[in-house]
């Protein structure tokens, strides 16, 4: 291994500050000149504030040099999805119809990642309101998988995956409405935690679909991940719907895994039929690791879950016509004026902004989520999707009855080809399909690594599903799996990937 | 721009021969919170526009509401003082619809989840009977900005050159009252429809949630009129469907609330009576015309797709907290005054003017302070009403405060002032010349105590009117008034009359 710091964890990178072999603002240039040598090909970042990093980073420096005491992740720089509210940065969610836009306040997940002395590196690509599994809905590009440029990092999170996969920066905030954090990270070869809806705040998230969004951790390694969580998690006054309790002890639980005497449930539902072979043989192989370290596995079927994604797709997009209705060019953002109107109304101003500012996914979702609410329409719809919702807690209610976590495939493939399913958006929404049940029975998630698909080389991700609240246990199971599958790699698999063209590497 | 075309009416009294009126009232209360309803901007009336305002009251992007406790609980409180049921678990809704001074372009509301239902308010009339509202529902709301249309003579949207915003009304309390259809009160609508207004404002302000200040939009009111026909012989009224009915905004004082109900009335009869129908649709009253016009049709096509708010956590009170808060309720304003009433001894009819000229507080604390209800009574709904009436004024538009009236009441008993000295020590206070006690001693008003001064004033005028002396002496008392007013005169008003009469009678032999 290199001397290279890009290449270390975020928790080595922790250690090497503490012990003051590196500053923190050797450690951020470091990744600044990655994301500069790699990012125009991967595209991961929307805006990289180079002088914003390295002013936080010699902060910490000063300040470790002062002997303070300093968070544990001081001096470790991060990047942040372009979803979340960055005061003096730019935010734009993907979109044009935030073009320009730079929030005069911080999301609280941002708070805390100032207040431990992260350092920001920049805002990271996503498809446009996090609508999409591919990012190539974002209205600035698409961003690409560093295992194959020809291929999507996945979405809606691509941006903050990617990173973290092409060493631009060990760690990275990606948001889940669908599966957006655990989807790329599969597709990348990742960690990505999706925590406990209310586990993480929502305070400064711009919102594509409130009762499901739920921010949480990317990075390249379990503990990493944990790491994170417990920097961003936490009770906030300022979200209702934020839980009011400490959060869960998940870097301890990532230190000490063990799933000795652990009742494992395989997903019936999620699997078998539209799932890779490569899919499927990794992730079996992964049970039966886990089985081998002393867990015992059974099968659940949870039946609900065959209708979590036309329940998913009356529900998100019934919410975000409603949040996206703000976009209206009156206080911010785009204002574009109707052609051929000599003096319009506000209205007139309205149609033409939104006319041009959202991409063609938003408006598809805009529509759809306009007539599932409108009246006539609204029980059919919202309301028995509401009822699915129901019905898929109480699966997972019935599941963990009888065992700690669950587990399925993150995604049926692996990283598809840029443009393969752009014109087919039931193709494209299909790649959510086991990871939509967390989001709307508000459990926590994560998805690591299980290996490479031997028809094509690419990376697979391994899904854990825990209840409401117990994120410790993701972290319990995802640290013994993906220790054996380490040692069973003789290495991390990201090593595995193709050389990007950075310079010395 | 448009002018405002008459539109015909019927006579009030034909309008009622033929059609029976059927009203809805909505009133908007703006609750006086010291914060906005899910952010903690101030709420203060009057600022510079947009300086009360943060990510979350102008809806920037990431920005989350969180519910204001104190909000709730005055919704509750209204609710149980409306007589209603509160919920154990109600949800707020997003009412879904574009328009610029509504920051996130929808409205933080309750659907059909209110907090408050099912409840009723008692209104007593000037003839003295009850009228009995019943209250449908009574729910929690954020209001909207405030838009400002410049250029163009009406101050509405048509015609302006252009619009500005001030976001600092967004995100203030409001609580929405809603009545069901009020039927019955016939040729008295427009006194029900004013009475329930004015009533509502007493228990509100009872209350302490609001200001109530309907000139500044704090306490707001949508009339819904609709006519129907008179029921056929033998037909009950209540058998007769209802109208179509017009809803009037911009209704904003008590006497609007009167007479665009009666205007709406007529307008329908009109229109109804000349075989037409009306038109579902939102008017707008103008004070000054007296007239509604029309403004956006209401048509099925408005959908605001509600939907319960997925930012919020539904609002679930315990029965020990609607307990707690019922205990806090005030006396209802109708049994208080039939208390009031009783303890300080007056008539019916004095107690009908004392409500009229809202002076059932002042009184109440001029009585505290120590005045007697009687002269409490002759100042505040005799002096100070009727200088109230020659103004334009409330009686407490004077700055004379209810300490001011006890004092008054005092220095009048302990025999300082005569009745037109405490008249003057009044104009004295109403001129800000400070309480009546400094304004008396400004003046050099006060009664002469000496009665030599008295005495010398009697046998002066008795000796300069002889003839007058003798009527007296001679058994006709009541020839001593012009004595008694000579001798005020020279004792330049500022003697006790009684004490000079009696003097006088004395000195005549006729005591």
């Amino acid at each position: 291994m290199s001397t290279d710091i890009t290449r270390a964890s975020a928790a080595e990178i922790a250690d090497v500050l503490a012990r003051r072999e590196a500053s923190a603002a050797e450690v951020t240039q470091a990744h600044l000149d990655r994301i500069a040598a790699v990012d125009g090909e991967v595209h991961a970042f929307l805006h990289v504030d180079a002088e914003g990093a390295l002013a936080a980073a010699r902060d910490i420096d000063r300040r470790r040099a002062a002997g303070e005491e300093l968070h544990v992740m001081a001096g470790v720089p991060i990047a942040v999805k372009d979803v979340m509210a960055t005061k003096g940065l730019p935010t734009t969610c993907g979109s044009k119809i935030l073009q320009g836009w730079i929030p005069p306040y911080d999301a609280t997940l941002v708070r805390r990642l100032r207040a431990a002395g992260m350092p920001i590196l920049g805002k990271t690509n996503m498809d446009e309101f996090a609508m999409g599994s591919s990012t190539e809905h974002s209205a600035y590009g698409p961003t690409r998988n560093p295992w194959d440029l020809e291929r999507i990092p996945g979405g809606s999170g691509g941006g903050s995956s990617a990173a973290v996969a092409a060493f631009e920066a060990p760690l990275a905030i990606g948001t889940d409405t669908g599966g957006s954090i655990r989807q790329p990270a599969a597709v990348t070869g990742t960690v990505g935690t999706k925590p406990t809806y209310g586990g993480v705040s929502r305070f400064g998230l711009v919102a594509l679909a409130s009762s499901l969004d739920q921010a949480g951790p990317c990075s390249r390694t379990v503990l990493d991940a944990a790491l994170l969580h417990s920097v961003i998690g936490g009770h906030d006054p300022l979200d209702s719907t934020s839980i009011d309790a400490p959060a869960p002890p998940v870097v301890e639980a990532a230190r000490h895994g063990d799933v000795k005497g652990m009742r494992i449930g395989v997903v019936k539902e999620l699997g078998g039929e539209g799932y890779q072979p490569g899919v499927r043989a990794r992730f079996d192989e992964s049970v039966k690791l886990l089985v081998d370290a002393g867990a015992e596995v059974v099968e659940v079927s949870c039946p609900s879950f065959d209708y979590a994604l036309a329940a998913y797709y009356l529900i998100l997009p019934s919410e975000a016509s409603s949040n996206l209705a703000k976009f209206d060019a009156m206080r911010y953002g785009l204002r574009v004026l109707p052609e051929g109107v000599d003096d319009p109304s506000a209205e007139q101003v309205m149609a033409a902004t939104r006319d041009a500012g959202f991409g063609d996914e938003v408006k598809r979702r805009i529509i759809l989520g306009t007539y599932a609410l409108s009246s006539g329409y609204y029980d059919a719809y919202y309301g028995q999707a509401q009822k699915v919702r129901t019905l898929i807690s109480r699966d997972f209610n019935a599941a963990f009855e009888k065992v700690d976590v669950l587990l399925s495939p993150t995604a049926p493939t692996t990283a598809f080809r840029l443009g393969e399913k752009l014109d087919d958006p039931m193709a494209m929404y299909l790649n959510d399909i086991a990871t939509i049940p967390a989001n709307l029975a508000g459990v926590p998630g994560m998805s690591l690594p299980s290996g490479l698909a031997e028809e094509d080389g690419l990376p697979t991700g391994i899904q854990i599903l825990a209840p409401a609240t117990e994120d410790a246990r993701l972290y319990r199971v995802g640290a013994v799996l993906e220790k054996l599958l380490v040692d069973r790699w003789g290495g991390p698999l990201l090593t595995q990937a193709p050389v990007l063209t950075a310079k010395g590497a | 721009m448009s002018t405002a075309t008459t539109e015909p009416v019927l006579s009030y009294d034909e309008a009622l021969e033929k059609f029976d009126p059927v009203m809805g009232l909505e009133v908007h209360v703006e609750l006086n919170t010291h914060t906005k309803m899910f952010c903690g901007c101030a709420t203060g009336f009057g600022a510079e526009p947009n300086t009360q305002v943060c990510p979350v009251c102008l809806g920037l992007p990431g920005a989350l509401p969180v519910v204001n406790e104190k909000a709730v609980e005055s919704a509750i409180r209204i609710g149980l003082a409306l007589n209603c049921e509160i919920a154990q678990w109600c949800r707020f809704a997003r009412k879904n619809y574009f328009y610029p001074d509504m920051p996130k372009n929808f409205q933080t509301s309750q659907y059909d989840e209110p907090i408050a239902f099912g409840g009723y308010l008692d209104v007593e009339l000037e003839d003295g009977t009850t009228y009995r509202v019943e209250i449908e529902r009574a729910h929690m709301e954020e209001d909207t900005g405030k838009s400002l249309h410049v250029g163009g003579s009406t101050g509405r949207i048509h015609g302006a050159e252009y619009s500005l915003v001030d976001y600092n009304r967004a995100g203030i309390p409001l609580i929405e009252i809603v009545t069901k259809p009020m039927t019955g009160a016939g040729e008295r609508a427009p006194e029900v429809a004013k009475a329930y207004v004015s009533t509502l404002r007493d228990l509100l302000r009872a209350l302490h949630v609001s200001d109530v200040r309907m000139e500044q939009g704090s306490l707001r009111c949508d009339a819904n009129v609709s006519l129907r026909p008179r029921a056929a012989e033998g037909q009950s009224q209540d058998d007769v469907p209802l109208g179509i009915r017009t809803e009037t905004k911009n209704v904003n004082s008590l006497r609007s609330v009167e007479r665009a109900v009666r205007y709406e009335i007529c307008r329908h009869a009109a229109i109804l009576d000349a075989g037409g129908s009306i038109t579902q649709e939102t008017r707008h009253w103008h004070e000054d015309t007296g007239v509604t016009t029309s403004g956006r049709e209401k048509s099925d096509a408005e959908d605001y797709r509600y939907f319960p708010e997925p930012d919020l956590v539904p609002v679930a009170p315990t029965r020990e907290t609607v307990e707690a808060l019922k205990a806090t309720l005030p006396e209802p304003p109708a049994q208080r005054r039939k208390r009031l009433q009783a303890d300080w001894g007056f008539s019916d009819l004095e107690m009908r003017d004392v409500v009229n000229a809202g002076a059932v507080e002042l009184i109440e604390e001029s009585v505290e302070a120590g005045a007697t209800p009687a002269s409490a009574r002759k100042w505040w709904t005799g002096e100070l009403a009727r200088r109230g009436n020659a103004a334009g004024k409330g009686v407490d538009e004077f700055g004379v405060t209810p300490l001011d009236v006890a004092e008054l009441d005092r220095m009048v008993r302990d025999g300082r002032l005569n009745d037109n000295m405490a008249r003057q020590v009044l104009d004295g206070v109403i001129a800000g010349e400070g309480s009546p006690l400094e304004v008396a001693d400004a003046r050099g008003l006060e009664l002469v105590q000496d009665d030599d001064a008295l005495e010398a004033a009697v046998d002066k005028v008795i000796a300069a009117n002889p003839e007058v002396a003798e009527k007296v002496r001679g058994g006709k008392v009541q020839a001593a008034g012009a004595l008694i007013g000579q001798v005020m005169k020279e004792m330049k008003g500022q003697a006790d009359a009684g004490k000079a009469r009696q003097i006088i009678l004395e000195r005549l032999g006729a005591g």
